[in-house]
């Protein structure tokens, strides 16, 4: 057999893996409402092959609920990370080339951010701004930027020590110029990086949350919720509806863990060898 | 042993300024939080009463709270009945915060204590194996199985656990930190490390997969350094070579690590607590966030914050104890 | 000096190849070693010189068989006439062959002075090693010192302890002058005279040439991982004249009291060695026939050269 150069291996295993999560997500998102409508005659069946996951207590289909949930979950999770790795670039360029004191702030709010348990923060917030979507975005949002920042800033100090930047600088290109020309491109694959390597952490936090009852309001699918109704009823015998939904919030978490992990192989293949 | 004093003094003092100024943006932040919210801690207080409360009642709460004035003054009045001590009273459970955070904090800090104490046992032992495997089986081995569990969120690893160990094998209660019908005084040793087995499990899954990694690095680095070469050109087998080197230099950054991992310990605990209806600060803290409990909820956020500064500071610290090469000075 | 004297470590064919991995992520081996010779007699210091990347300090690991695991080793090793193999490396590390490290970055940060020179084994050789010390000069306190605390000078002494702690019969000096002053040096050089002359065996790896020709009995001259001449000490006093190999010559050329006169070119890159014979790109007198076939080993005048034209 042909050797394959490890370098396309990796292109095909992330174009592999980034296929397999679109496909569950479009599954997820076309998923008609009926099709996890109650019926109260289908209440607690166990998996079956008419139910692979079974039914929960309102004989909702599991399957299909938890396929809906995952697809609410990655739109949160990609969203909140979406947000967050745009905080940490501004941030980053913002530490890197601002004025000593707006470095010395913002180090000082990443020790703030960092200096609270993110669960506490995240309850906070989702407080602050009522209960629902919109905390539950910003609060992930808010706790997740400040490592994507920090490595953003060494690079940009980095970029900026080199000498071609010096060399546009002396000919005298405006900053404007070499943020556009020189910065940027360097950064674009580190955001992209970044934001995947966030996006299990957002999905994994957005559960949690939901979990606890502060994320996204009951009647939604999301996966936290599913396994917080299904914890009333793990002493009834319903352990179906508490193990297949999460493992399947693990495999999903696992794929956009590889996923980022091969991206960054990709884009940095010094940094992956070991 | 006073030069020592003077040494670990400054950087003391250091930080204890550093953890003042970290608070004091805590609490304007988590005070401006709760101003942005719709809820009104007074109206909250009240309506959890549940019965009419006499005029003089309601005057004290709405003084506490500073209804009526502008932000700032209002923030600055209650930072002051903080100071002394005042730390408001729970909506949720009718009694100063103060004396439920204490008493809460015992029993979270027994779990976090447990499940911080298992999760560097246990994350440094696999570390070191990997590391001494390096690139063979057992290292491949753990390392998926290392990923595998840090995709795993911790409320699910709790409710398997629970539903394994618990419901299915009987083996652990379901929850609580005490048999039911059975007074604190009158709860033993026994029935409360039988009640914490399963939380401190589940918390320690929050952290050992990432303490691994980061000791089995730590080993490989040490592995390959110029004194494990000169070591092992001396006679020394693989194994001596980890009891007598690795051990000694990776145990200070395992140990820093663990120290500056409070803020996952903390966060982790509110997510075990719920699962297994621990009666902690974690436990707490949801329950005041789902009720509208503004002033548990502000006393929590602040615990919060000094607990992590103070593992923050313990691990900056911990180097000028223990390493030689900032406790000695040069002859 | 005799030619009969027994040999107490030979070395011929020995070549050390490194898997790497390059930036496409594709398998490599690089050949650092390629059909290196040597041979060290008791009681003789036999220098191994050469620029740096020559493969001098690797030939000392893999000697005693602390090679990387991606090393890959062929050809023979002997010790007192029998096949040195990694069981019997295992055995000698330490106790038969002791390595001098070249600074304290080979010693434990974090372990006190004492307790390192110890050792491992039981039961700690603590009486030996504190009149060791005194015979030193090092200060009693030295033991309770961390390796960070050493001057220069103590450093090289308590490294120096840790072979005279043995009852070696091969020691491996790697690089033991850089860094040093002159007084310093002499010092550490007067030290593996004075092993020498106890019946020791001592391989100094070096490129401070000029005083390895003070100590020496033997030189051997490397050149991109192989031994390109082996002549008595004298002959390098005597001037090129009396050496057998060009890079030898040039060598002694490129020495500050001997004019400081640069060789043409580069020693090649372990990725890419010559077919022939190593020194031919760079050799005034190379012929088809070194840049075709690797020349051998021969005897000549008393000392070994690799190379067709020597004499």
């Amino acid at each position: 057999m042909r050797r394959i150069n490890r370098r396309t291996q990796a292109v095909l295993w992330t174009a592999l893996l980034a296929l397999v999560l679109i496909a569950i997500y479009i599954i997820g998102a076309t998923i008609p409402e009926e099709a996890y409508a109650s019926s109260y005659l289908q209440a607690k069946l166990p998996p079956s092959w008419a139910h692979p996951f079974g039914t929960d207590s309102l004989g909702r289909d599991l399957l299909m609920r938890t396929l809906k949930g995952l697809s609410i979950s990655m739109t949160v999770g990609l969203a909140a990370s979406a947000i967050s790795a745009v905080i940490a670039v501004l941030v980053g360029i913002a530490a890197a080339t601002g004025a000593k004191w707006v470095d010395a702030v913002i180090n000082w709010v990443i020790d703030l951010v960092m200096g609270v348990p993110h669960t506490i923060l995240v309850i906070l917030i989702s407080f602050a701004l009522g209960r629902g979507l919109k905390g539950l975005l910003i609060g992930i949002a808010a706790t997740h930027w400040c490592s994507l920042a920090r490595l953003i800033r060494g690079e940009v100090l980095q970029l900026r020590s080199q000498t071609y930047i010096a060399v546009s600088r002396k000919l005298g290109k405006r900053s404007g110029w070499i943020l556009v020309h020189h910065l940027l491109p360097h950064l674009v694959p580190q955001f992209f990086v970044g934001l995947i390597l966030t996006f299990p952490h957002a999905v994994l936090h957005e559960a949690s949350i939901s979990f606890l009852g502060f994320g996204l309001p009951p009647e939604q699918p999301a996966i936290g919720i599913i396994l917080s109704e299904s914890m009333q009823y793990l002493s009834t015998g319903l352990w179906w509806s508490a193990v297949f939904p999460g493992l399947l919030l693990v495999a999903i978490v696992l794929l956009v863990d590889r996923l980022g992990d091969q991206l960054r192989r990709i884009f940095d293949p010094a940094s992956a060898q070991e | 042993m006073e030069k020592f004093w003077r040494r670990l003094g400054r950087p003391l003092l250091r930080y204890g300024v550093k953890i003042v100024a970290l608070l004091l943006a805590v609490s304007i932040v988590a005070f401006l939080l709760v101003c942005l919210s719709p809820v009104d801690p007074v109206q909250q207080y009240i309506l959890g009463l549940g019965s009419a409360i006499s005029p003089e009642q309601r005057a004290e709460i709405e003084a506490y709270w500073g209804v009526n004035q502008p932000p700032v003054e209002r923030y600055v009045h209650w930072l002051g009945q903080l100071l002394q001590g005042n730390w408001g009273e729970s909506a949720l459970y009718r009694r100063p915060v103060l004396d439920i955070i204490g008493e809460r904090f015992v029993n979270s800090l027994a779990l976090m204590l447990c499940a911080w104490v298992l999760s560097g046992v246990i994350g440094f032992v696999l570390g070191c194996l990997m590391g001494m495997y390096q690139g063979k089986w057992p290292d491949r081995l753990l390392k998926k199985i290392a990923y595998l569990i840090s995709s795993i969120p911790t409320f699910w690893l709790g409710l398997v656990l629970l539903l394994v160990f618990a419901v299915w094998l009987h083996w652990f209660p379901t929850g609580l930190s005490a048999p039911i019908g059975v007074t604190q005084d009158q709860v033993t040793l026994g029935q409360r490390l039988h009640h914490l087995v399963l939380p401190a499990l589940t918390l320690s899954f929050v952290s050992f997969a990432n303490i691994a990694l980061h000791t089995r690095q730590k080993l490989i680095d040490v592995l390959n350094s110029e004194y494990v070469l000169f070591a092992r050109a001396r006679g020394e087998g693989r194994w001596t070579v980890l009891r007598r080197h690795g051990l000694r230099n990776m145990l200070l950054p395992a140990l820093t690590l663990q120290f500056a991992s409070f803020a996952e310990l903390f966060g982790g605990s509110v997510l075990a607590e719920n699962v297994f209806s621990y009666p902690g600060l974690g436990s707490a803290a949801a329950a005041a966030g789902l009720n509208a409990d503004v002033p548990l909820l502000l006393g929590i956020t602040l615990f919060s914050a000094l607990f992590v500064c103070v593992g923050n500071t313990i691990a900056n610290l911990l180097y000028g104890v223990i390493d030689p090469q900032i406790r000695e000075v040069a002859p | 000096m005799e030619q009969k004297q027994e040999t107490l470590l030979e070395i011929h064919d020995l070549s050390v190849s490194f898997r790497m991995y390059d930036a496409g992520l594709e398998q490599k081996d690089l050949q650092v070693i390629s059909d290196l010779h040597l041979r060290i007699r008791p009681g003789e210091i036999v220098a191994v010189a050469g620029s740096s990347g020559s493969g001098k300090s690797l030939l000392a690991s893999a000697i005693l068989g602390i090679l990387p695991a991606n090393a890959t080793v062929r050809g023979h090793v002997h010790y007192r006439g029998k096949e040195l193999t990694p069981e019997m490396q295992r055995e000698l590390r330490g106790k038969e062959i002791a390595l001098v490290p070249q600074s304290v970055a080979y010693l434990d940060p974090l372990m006190r002075v004492g307790k390192q020179v110890d050792g491992h084994r039981r039961p700690k050789p603590t009486e030996k090693r504190r009149s060791l010390f005194r015979r030193l000069e090092l200060p009693e306190r030295t033991e309770t010192l961390y390796p960070f605390q050493l001057s220069g000078g103590m450093a090289r002494r308590v490294l120096v302890s840790t072979a005279l702690l043995t009852e070696a019969s091969l020691v491996i000096a790697d690089e033991p002058t850089p860094g040093m002053s002159l007084d310093q040096a002499l010092e550490a050089l007067r030290m593996f005279r004075e092993m020498a002359d106890a019946g020791k065996s001592v391989l100094l790896i070096t490129h401070d040439i000029d005083l390895a020709f003070e100590f020496a009995d033997r030189v051997a001259v490397f050149y991109a991982g192989t031994t390109v001449e082996i002549a008595p000490v004298e002959d390098f006093r005597t001037g090129p004249q009396a050496l057998r190999h060009p890079y030898s010559q040039a060598l002694w050329r490129a020495l500050p009291q001997n004019g400081f006169t640069p060789i043409d070119g580069f020693q090649p890159y372990a990725g890419s060695l010559p077919r022939g014979c190593l020194f031919a790109p760079r050799c005034p007198y190379a012929t088809d026939r070194c840049r075709a076939e690797i020349p051998p080993v021969r005897e000549v005048r008393g000392g070994e050269v690799r190379c067709f034209h020597g004499a």
